[in-house]
């Protein structure tokens, strides 16, 4: 038997979660869980709080078998994972934020997304009042001599979302980088409860708009799950459409801009025109450019339509007229090889222990794709490689971007050969008789990982939804690989990176 | 290599396409914010400075496209600026956030005057579907005072593009 089933075995299973299983373990149960992500036995997929309860979704490395473990807060207090693990100490660190739930032995006891600007304490726990004043934040030190201290954001030079940069410096080279977040905190989570899930559906499709796509997908699926309902085959295909899709603008986008923080603005301009292409056959098809609230739970809202259809087949060939030149670009220009080989290196051991997913985790050795494991339909019936590098530089991470653009572009041909006829949605009814129900689903993003996990009560409303972004375990490690570099490698390292604040921030 | 992107460039012209015009809705609701003498002293070109206030980054998405070859928001005299100090207008997404409240007046503050604040995004508006949030104050016209609205979740680039050349056709109507 695997590690995380045995350990499952011992807590008290919980019914209606689905499609892994949920169990309640004790505080043993707990610390043993801890113990396997310690040893790599298990790679922790997302950690997340309620008012009473904390839950820990685990990947079983051995098995790719996926488990909930919950433990009860009794008293309010549960043993830190972070304190062995540190991949959990910023979502514990939110856990407290958000519930007031204490981890015991956290390292970094520091409020993370609350900065004493809301006005409320736990605002999803046990609220209380407080000031809206804002508190000072203790940046970690760095001591030596000749250091000074660079303080860049919340807003940024560009057009970028809102964080804050202190940079311990000598000379020129990076000592020390901490980012502190939370800037673009919406209380996303605190909406969710209680509304239905048309409203839950919109509501995380804008929790990162450049991975609406992915967001609405996890969303529907986790509904989905929970109900026990199938989508029809035709909408399962347009969901991978619209999702490739999404992966390629944003590639495009990212490719484009990563040179462009290397001073190559050529690859910006043609890339930019290939990302605008993807945007406007999007709009065609679906009527957004970005694709917004186009998957439903339940299905999907918009046939494209034959006429449609064929703009993509028209894209596809554009691109792989146009792209090719632009890979050949980037690998002969020494010039801006010279920045991206050997920046911003992300060991494969960081990566392995953050259970860091994307392009990120796959520049540094971790081959994990949600499309391959769990997997989900149509993916099973379509062929695609998930390519892996381990130099873990900005130049690997550019390398995976180019190869999966290849790989999207033959998975949307086979999408458009194969899609099938038929109806686009399935009625049902959320709301149930028999008491709650959970459902969990893990989706590829162009970023990562996406995982979604929800409780419906019996009138098929939202009681608590938790949406965990890629960034949360891809934003710790930016902090890692940036020692060492020059100031001036940063936003290259930071674009090669690419994390979401207002996915991280919810 | 790169000869061949310029010599393609050159022998199919340009992909830039033509302007979209100004827009009517737009321009009833500059001439009830915005007074004859910043008109006349913001001129023909105006610099950008773009700041979140605490979108979901679907706006920016749209916002950076504005400089790609099919909208080349430069031709027009508008360009983007790396500080609210060198900026005339504030290009401000978002539902604001209390986390970036602060950040925000001290970013309208640094601009100088006359400046105009172009709110983005139907979050912008009111809060969206944010707006009944305890982390989120609403509108930016919440927080600073709003030139212009720029509905749409997000406004394509075109939508953006309309709006900010009804200003700039505004701004030369004064001088």
């Amino acid at each position: 038997m695997s590690a995380l089933a045995d350990l499952m075995r011992g807590g008290h299973p919980v019914e209606n979660h689905r499609p892994w299983s949920r169990a309640v373990v004790d505080q043993d149960g707990w610390l043993r869980a801890r113990d396997l992500l310690v040893q790599g036995r298990c790679a922790l997929l997302g950690l997340w709080g309620e008012a009473r309860a904390v839950h820990m979704a685990v990947l079983d490395e051995a098995t790719n078998e996926i488990g909930v473990i919950t433990t009860e807060c009794r008293d309010g207090r549960f043993p830190s994972v972070g304190q062995v693990h540190p991949s959990a100490i910023r979502p514990e660190r939110t856990i407290h934020d958000l519930f007031g739930l204490e981890a015991v032995g956290i390292p970094d006891t520091r409020a993370w997304l609350d900065h004493g600007r809301w006005g409320v304490r736990s605002p999803l726990g046990d609220r209380t009042t407080s000031s809206t004043g804002g508190e000072a934040y203790a940046f970690l030190p760095a001591e030596g001599e000749s250091l000074h201290q660079i303080a860049v954001g919340p807003v940024h030079a560009g057009i970028i979302e809102p964080g804050h940069f202190r940079f311990n410096v000598n000379g020129e080279a990076v000592v020390r980088l901490e980012e502190r977040l939370g800037y673009a905190h919406k209380g996303v989570e605190g909406l969710m409860a209680g509304v239905n899930l048309v409203r839950g559906a919109m509501l995380a499709a804008r929790t990162s708009g450049d991975s609406t796509v992915a967001y609405g997908l996890a969303f529907a699926r986790a509904a989905e799950a929970a109900l026990g309902i199938a989508v029809p085959p035709r909408a399962v295909w347009l969901r991978a459409l619209m999702a490739e899709l999404e992966r390629l603008a944003n590639h495009f986008g990212d490719i484009g801009a990563i040179c462009n923080d290397a001073s190559f603005a050529l690859m910006l301009g043609q890339c930019g025109i290939l990302r605008e292409r993807v945007l406007r056959t999007a709009n065609a098809c679906f009527g957004h450019r970005l694709m917004r609230d186009c998957i439903v739970p339940g299905g999907v809202a918009v046939d494209p339509g034959d006429n449609a259809l064929s703009r993509i087949q028209e894209l596809l060939a554009t691109l792989r007229l146009q792209f090719p030149p632009l890979i050949d670009l980037y690998d002969n220009t020494a010039s801006l090889q010279d920045r991206t080989v050997g920046s911003g290196m992300l060991s494969p051991e960081l990566a392995r222990q953050y259970a860091c997913g994307g392009f990120v985790g796959r520049a540094s050795g971790r081959g994990f794709d949600a499309r391959r494991t769990p997997g989900y339909p149509p993916y099973d019936s379509l062929q695609f490689e998930v390519p892996a590098l381990d130099r873990g530089d900005v130049d690997a991470r550019i390398w995976i971007r180019i190869r999966e653009v290849e790989q999207s572009i033959a998975l949307i041909e086979q999408i458009i050969d194969h899609l099938p006829a038929g109806a686009l949605q399935i009625d049902f009814d959320a709301a149930t008789a028999n008491g709650p129900k959970e459902g969990m689903a893990l989706v590829e993003g162009f970023r990562g990982d996406v995982l979604v996990w929800l409780r419906l009560n019996s009138s098929g409303r939202i009681e608590r939804c938790h949406l965990r972004d890629p960034s949360w375990f891809q934003w710790p490690l930016l902090e890692a690989v940036i020692e060492g570099n020059i100031v001036a490698d940063f936003p290259l390292c930071n674009k090669s990176f690419n994390c979401s604040y207002s996915g991280h921030d919810l | 290599m790169r000869r061949s992107f310029f010599a393609e460039a050159i022998a199919k012209g340009p992909l830039t396409e033509t302007s979209p015009g100004s827009d009517d809705a737009a321009l009833a609701e500059l001439v009830r914010n915005v007074n004859g003498t910043a008109r006349k002293r913001l001129g023909r070109s105006l610099s950008i400075r773009q700041v979140d206030a605490g979108s979901c980054n679907g706006c920016e998405l749209e916002i950076h496209a504005l400089n790609n070859a099919f909208y080349d928001l430069e031709r027009f005299g508008l360009r983007f600026v790396a500080s609210p100090r060198h900026a005339d207008v504030l290009l401000v997404t978002g539902p604001v956030t209390k986390n970036m409240r602060e950040a925000l007046e001290r970013t309208y503050h640094a601009t100088p005057d006359p400046k105009w604040v172009v709110a983005v995004g139907d979050c912008a508006v009111d809060g969206g579907m944010f707006s009944a949030s305890y982390a989120c104050v609403g509108g930016i016209s919440a927080v600073i005072p709003v030139d212009l609205h720029i509905g749409g979740c997000p406004p394509s680039p075109t939508q953006l593009l309309k709006g900010l050349l009804t200003l700039l056709e505004y701004s030369v109507a004064g001088s």
